[in-house]
């Protein structure tokens, strides 16, 4: 790789660093399909400007239902959003959006397992996109809570028939939101945390 | 207009791993003796760091003129506590290439790392109480 010296690499604005008092980080994924707003939920409350990560997944790892062509050893980069939220000065929250491409999600070794829960940003005009996500979260017993990004043009449903309709366990928060406002994301992050602390109260958090 | 319909799944236990070489065939257990669950990688020369995506990583030291330009960057960067991620996506570099060259990092004990707080079996309460009440500050 063509690296120049390190002098020229962009670091993190001053304002951006995190004290060195800071010990250890959590993290939270939010998942959903293409244009559900990810990335813009991620933006609207992190105290940094959006970053991303990549990562390189090779054909062998992919599975067995990939129908794309023969060539088995292409690689395929995978690229995550993510932002940050200071908590206090020992503990970070970190954020990932997790864009496109949702059967790669779940080859990235780490991502879920150690993340204290998922957001489930669903787009009501596509709802069948965040079907899959759903089913391998409960698959692997990570909590989650299911955010309703309110598109203009987006057909309403009640929220009881969004839950009959994404057959919900009846303790899974789901709620409307506008992640364009820092207000509304920091809500869904409010009932994703206060989800977790009610598992945690009835001894349930696997 | 009708929704399109979820059915939902249920928690599958997490894939067996595969079994040892010297298993006895279906051998009876030795009381006292629990089946390993993992195995520890590494090595006499220093064990593998497992780094998450926000593992906090901190410069313990200046650059020594050995090092590499990358490594010099993460040095540099590092000053303050950064994480596995933030590095990543500053030096443009795959998460992968990124746990590899801070692996080396650490074996040279350059740069310290911080582990994460991940989600446990029994969910600390405390910590979560934590979260719930930085966010309420948003």
């Amino acid at each position: 790789m063509d690296f120049k010296s390190s002098d020229t690499i962009p670091g993190p604005r001053t304002e951006d660093h995190l004290p060195h008092t800071a010990q250890a980080a959590v993290k939270i994924v939010i998942v959903g399909g293409f244009g559900v707003g990810k990335t813009t939920m991620v933006g609207s409350v992190s105290e940094i400007r959006p970053l991303t990560t990549e990562e390189t997944m090779t054909q062998a790892g992919i599975g067995v239902d990939d129908n794309y062509g023969s060539d088995t050893k292409t690689a395929t980069t995978v690229a995550m959003d993510f932002g940050r939220i200071s908590i206090t000065d020992q503990l970070v929250l970190y954020l990932f959006g997790t864009p496109g491409q949702e059967r790669f999600w779940f080859l990235w070794n780490g991502l879920f397992e150690g993340a204290l829960g998922a957001v489930v940003l669903v787009d009501t005009r596509r709802l069948e996109v965040s079907f899959d996500v759903m089913g391998r979260l409960e698959e692997r017993g990570v909590p989650f809570v299911v955010a309703v990004n309110s598109f203009p043009d987006a057909p309403r449903y009640p929220v009881e028939e969004l839950r009959t309709a994404l057959d919900l366990a009846p303790e899974i928060p789901i709620l409307e939101c506008d992640v364009r406002r820092r207000a509304s994301s920091k809500d869904v992050l409010m009932t994703l945390m206060r989800f977790l602390h009610s598992l945690a109260l009835s001894g349930a958090l696997t | 207009m009708t929704p399109p319909r979820r059915k939902r799944r249920r928690p599958q236990p997490a894939a067996p791993p595969p079994p040892p070489p010297h298993e006895p065939a279906n051998g009876p257990e030795k009381p006292g003796n629990p089946e390993r669950l993992y195995t520890i990688a590494g090595s006499a020369d220093g064990a593998r760091a497992e780094l998450d995506l926000v593992t906090l990583i901190v410069a313990r030291s200046a650059p020594p003129p050995s090092a590499s330009p990358e490594e010099a960057a993460v040095l540099r960067l590092c000053l303050a506590p950064l994480s596995v991620a933030e590095l990543s996506a500053y030096l443009q570099l795959p998460f992968s290439a990124m746990t590899v060259l801070i692996t080396k990092l650490i074996e040279a004990e350059l740069v310290q790392a911080r582990a994460p707080i991940v989600r446990q079996a029994v969910a600390d309460r405390s910590l979560l109480e934590a979260v719930m009440h930085g966010l309420q500050k948003l």
